[in-house]
């Protein structure tokens, strides 16, 4: 179990009102952005629940965009992001929806344009953020770690040939996440890493995407 | 190192013969692999910024989104321009400086969560209020919110500092107990002055509800942060005269802890009752969201 710091408790430096609401939707945002890796043509947000019931008072839908537009927990920017010069170099919406199943603060960041992919992620207290999906895969991604998300064909012995890569750089795996559609077909990898990787992931068929996210400063 | 209570924290310290905020630099700077200067220097950067957020808040009455609140630290500071607080000059401080973080938080403004974005004012307002009344110096400051952050950090080993688990016991009141801890530090208690000042405070917010209006963090989050710092003074007041609470500070904790189990889901963040429920509450929220 994780040891909690005094960092844990007087943070983070941020815009309000609410860790959940605000902080947490910037960094769902910013995550979902890293994944995708560039700036989108299009995004969707589906707000569901508490975040679509009480989202606009608490500046959600703000701080979503703006975690996309890659702006930090701590922008002033935010307040005002649907006038700003940078909302405007993207086609963005809102839907607000109810589905008890999913936690009460989840969002679904669906991307459009060449490369579309659709993240799923819930604020999940105090700022903290657990992205869950990225199209149908479950993933494990909470932007504490450096993490590497890989997916591709099912087959043996991809776990051994990514892991040593990893080890050949010295590198300790915190926490290791796998999830297939079936034997042999799509399969997705989510590795936590003590410190970033260096040299590319290579030499694995059928590795369809393959992207590391950096770990959040908070 | 791990300390994951009040006791041990204390046992710690006496045993090592140091003060609570060199033993939790000792364990930061072990847990995250950085200097203790650099521990001082990141609380350093944090107490900056709730410095900033007070300096902006005191200086602007801008309404929230929802228009609910914005405008009460204005109101505050003219008052007591024209006639002064009963309380003296550091009363003043203390509520202003709480107001003005609240109004921050809410206009989206810059803030610290401490521990929460909703209780963001009544560390920083106790603190940074005191030190100027007092003259503390910034590395005592730094001293004060360590310590501050350390105590925060144990309660939040028993139970999440969330309004949906615990309340807003869990929220406001473990922030002024916080505080407390804090400005006896200023004040140059002990560390079991300290944690005196920890069962002192929280004892006395036990079962306090966490039911805002509209689900905002506004009615009655932005006020309470002023009652609340003050309650935190009265706490280290207390402390520092060396009153004891009889119940240890664990043991305060562990009430909490079972108090916020108790407590109804309709009374803990869902809006579904107490305040939330009022004629005038569901009017607001209409009002907010149609």
């Amino acid at each position: 179990m994780k040891q909690i710091s005094i960092f844990d408790i007087i943070s983070p430096i941020m815009v309000g009102p609410s860790s959940s609401h605000t902080a947490g939707a910037i960094r769902l945002g910013l995550i979902a952005r890293e994944i995708y890796g560039f700036l989108p043509q299009k995004v969707v947000f589906k707000l569901y629940n508490s975040y679509a019931q009480t989202g606009k008072g608490h500046g959600t839908d703000k701080g979503l965009l703006a975690g996309v537009l890659g702006l930090a927990v701590d922008d002033t920017q935010i307040k005002d992001i649907f006038t700003n010069d940078l909302a405007k170099t993207i086609d963005y919406s809102f839907e607000f929806c109810e589905d008890f199943k999913r936690h009460p603060n989840a969002v679904d960041i669906i991307f459009d344009g060449e490369l579309k992919m659709k993240i799923a992620g819930d604020s999940i207290g105090g700022g903290e953020v657990r992205v869950k999906k990225i199209n149908e895969f479950a993933v494990d991604l909470t932007g504490e770690y450096n993490t590497l998300i890989l997916i591709y064909r099912d087959q043996p012995g991809v776990i051994s040939k990514v892991s040593s890569i990893i080890q050949r750089q010295g590198i300790n795996i915190a926490s290791l996440t796998c999830d297939r559609s079936a034997k042999g077909e799509d399969a997705s990898m989510c590795i936590c890493l003590d410190s970033p990787l260096t040299e590319e992931i290579s030499g694995i068929d059928n590795l369809y995407f393959c992207r590391q996210i950096k770990k959040m400063e908070i | 190192m791990k300390i994951n209570t009040f006791e041990e924290l204390l046992t710690k310290c006496s045993i090592d013969k140091k003060k609570i905020h060199v033993i939790i630099e000792e364990k930061e700077s072990a847990q995250h692999e950085i200097s203790r200067e650099d521990v001082r220097l990141k609380t350093k950067k944090i107490l900056d910024a709730m410095k900033q957020a007070i300096s902006s808040g005191l200086g602007s009455a801008e309404l929230s989104l929802s228009r609910q609140s914005g405008d009460d630290c204005q109101k505050l500071q003219q008052r007591f321009t024209v006639r002064p607080s009963l309380f003296g000059s550091l009363f003043e401080k203390i509520t202003t400086y709480a107001l003005a973080t609240s109004e921050e938080n809410i206009r989206m403004g810059r803030i610290v969560a401490c521990p929460t974005a909703g209780s963001c004012g009544i560390v920083p307002s106790v603190l940074v209020a005191s030190s100027e009344f007092l003259g503390v110096d910034e590395q005592r400051q730094i001293d004060a919110l360590i310590t501050a952050g350390a105590i925060g950090s144990i309660v939040a080993n028993k139970t999440a500092l969330a309004g949906a688990v615990g309340g807003c016991q869990a929220e406001c009141g473990v922030a002024s107990a916080m505080a407390a801890g804090g400005l006896v530090v200023l004040l140059g208690g002990s560390n079991e002055q300290v944690v005196q000042s920890v069962s002192l405070a929280l004892k006395n917010i036990l079962g306090l509800t966490c039911d805002p209006v509209a689900g905002l963090v506004e009615i009655p989050c932005v006020k309470r942060n002023s009652f609340l710092a003050v309650h935190a003074v009265t706490a280290a007041e207390l402390a520092i005269s060396c009153v004891e609470s009889k119940i240890p500070a664990d043991e305060v904790v562990d009430a909490l802890v079972q108090t916020g189990q108790l407590m109804s889901p309709l009374l803990k963040e869902t809006s579904q009752g107490g305040l939330a429920k009022t004629k005038r509450g569901i009017e607001i929220e209409k009002g907010i969201f149609g």
